[in-house]
């Protein structure tokens, strides 16, 4: 099946937790995606791989950014009719805290989409929305 | 980090975190002028499936990885620090089944942060498939660090 027919089937189905399976890389961090009404919330569930310094222990920064990249992609594959996945221009993170060992949620607020480039803030946290561990911006070329 | 020019000295820091031995990180080259990080091509970092072009994200921890043993390479020692923040612009999409490899500099030190660029790219180090900045926080308080090199 290819991904266009992949994701028009999510899409009849609502059957968003099929979301991250579509995308090797998503399915790799072993991603989760929640939508309740119109609320879109992506998880990445603790695993012990995604681990980058064992002595604190905590969550590989590449892994905490390339989750926060995948969130966005995966929201704007839920929130537009994209039967592609958008292309990275540019991402950028800030990093606050460094990750526990625990699972980390996601934020996606779209701060433009347009027909050729869209724009999105993301958040991630472990304990509280309000403490975020990181914070990333990214531009995206809609398909 | 007496033999920094030794790629198997930068192997043994990508064997201790889990997530570089996930995504099948090697030091490829070290020399005087900093070491060279591969990122195999692995079905499993691939973020779209119709091209199997390379995730985005798979080039953040590449990049990640790199920039931190630049900081290293310059320092001569290790300084506990963490990454204060990380931009990637994408040039062009990786080639499918193409190693990526990454090289970075570290072009300023503080006694507080660490200042570094770098690109990756598979073909060739002059067509680079992403550009990167970065700056790096010692989280241990001042470091002692003696600089034994200028950038290059």
């Amino acid at each position: 099946m290819s991904l266009a027919e992949t994701l028009t089937d999510i899409r009849a189905r609502a059957d968003w937790a099929a979301l991250p399976r579509a995308l090797p890389f998503a399915r790799m961090l072993g991603l989760r995606v929640e939508v309740r009404g119109e609320s879109f919330t992506c998880v990445m569930p603790f695993e012990q791989k995604l681990i980058g310094n064992p002595a604190l222990p905590a969550l590989h920064g590449g892994a905490i950014g390339g989750y926060m990249e995948c969130a966005g992609i995966l929201h704007l594959l839920w929130s537009s009719e994209a039967l592609a996945v958008p292309k990275t221009i540019d991402f950028t993170i800030d990093y606050l805290l460094s990750g526990r060992p625990q699972d980390t949620y996601a934020n996606v607020y779209p701060i433009k989409l347009g027909k050729r480039v869209s724009n999105l803030r993301i958040e991630a946290w472990q304990t509280a929305p309000a403490k975020p561990i990181a914070v990333a911006v990214m531009n995206m070329l809609m398909r | 980090m007496t033999d920094h020019n030794h790629p198997e000295a930068w192997n043994q820091f990508l064997a201790i975190a889990p997530y570089t031995g996930l995504l099948r990180m090697e030091a490829a080259s070290a020399s005087d002028s900093g070491c060279v990080i591969a990122l195999p091509y692995h079905d499993d970092l691939v973020g779209d499936p119709d091209s199997g072009v390379l995730h985005g994200g798979a080039i953040t921890a590449l990049m990640d990885v790199c920039f931190g043993f630049s900081v290293y390479f310059r320092t001569r020692k290790f300084v506990p620090m963490a990454t204060l923040d990380l931009r990637i612009d994408y040039l062009r999409p990786a080639q499918p089944h193409r190693k990526v490899y990454a090289t970075a500099n570290c072009y300023k030190l503080t006694q507080d942060l660490a200042f570094v660029r770098g690109h990756a790219y598979d073909d060739a180090s002059d067509n680079p498939i992403s550009t990167s900045v970065g700056i790096f926080m010692f989280t241990a308080g001042k470091p002692a660090f003696t600089e034994t090199k200028k950038s290059s």
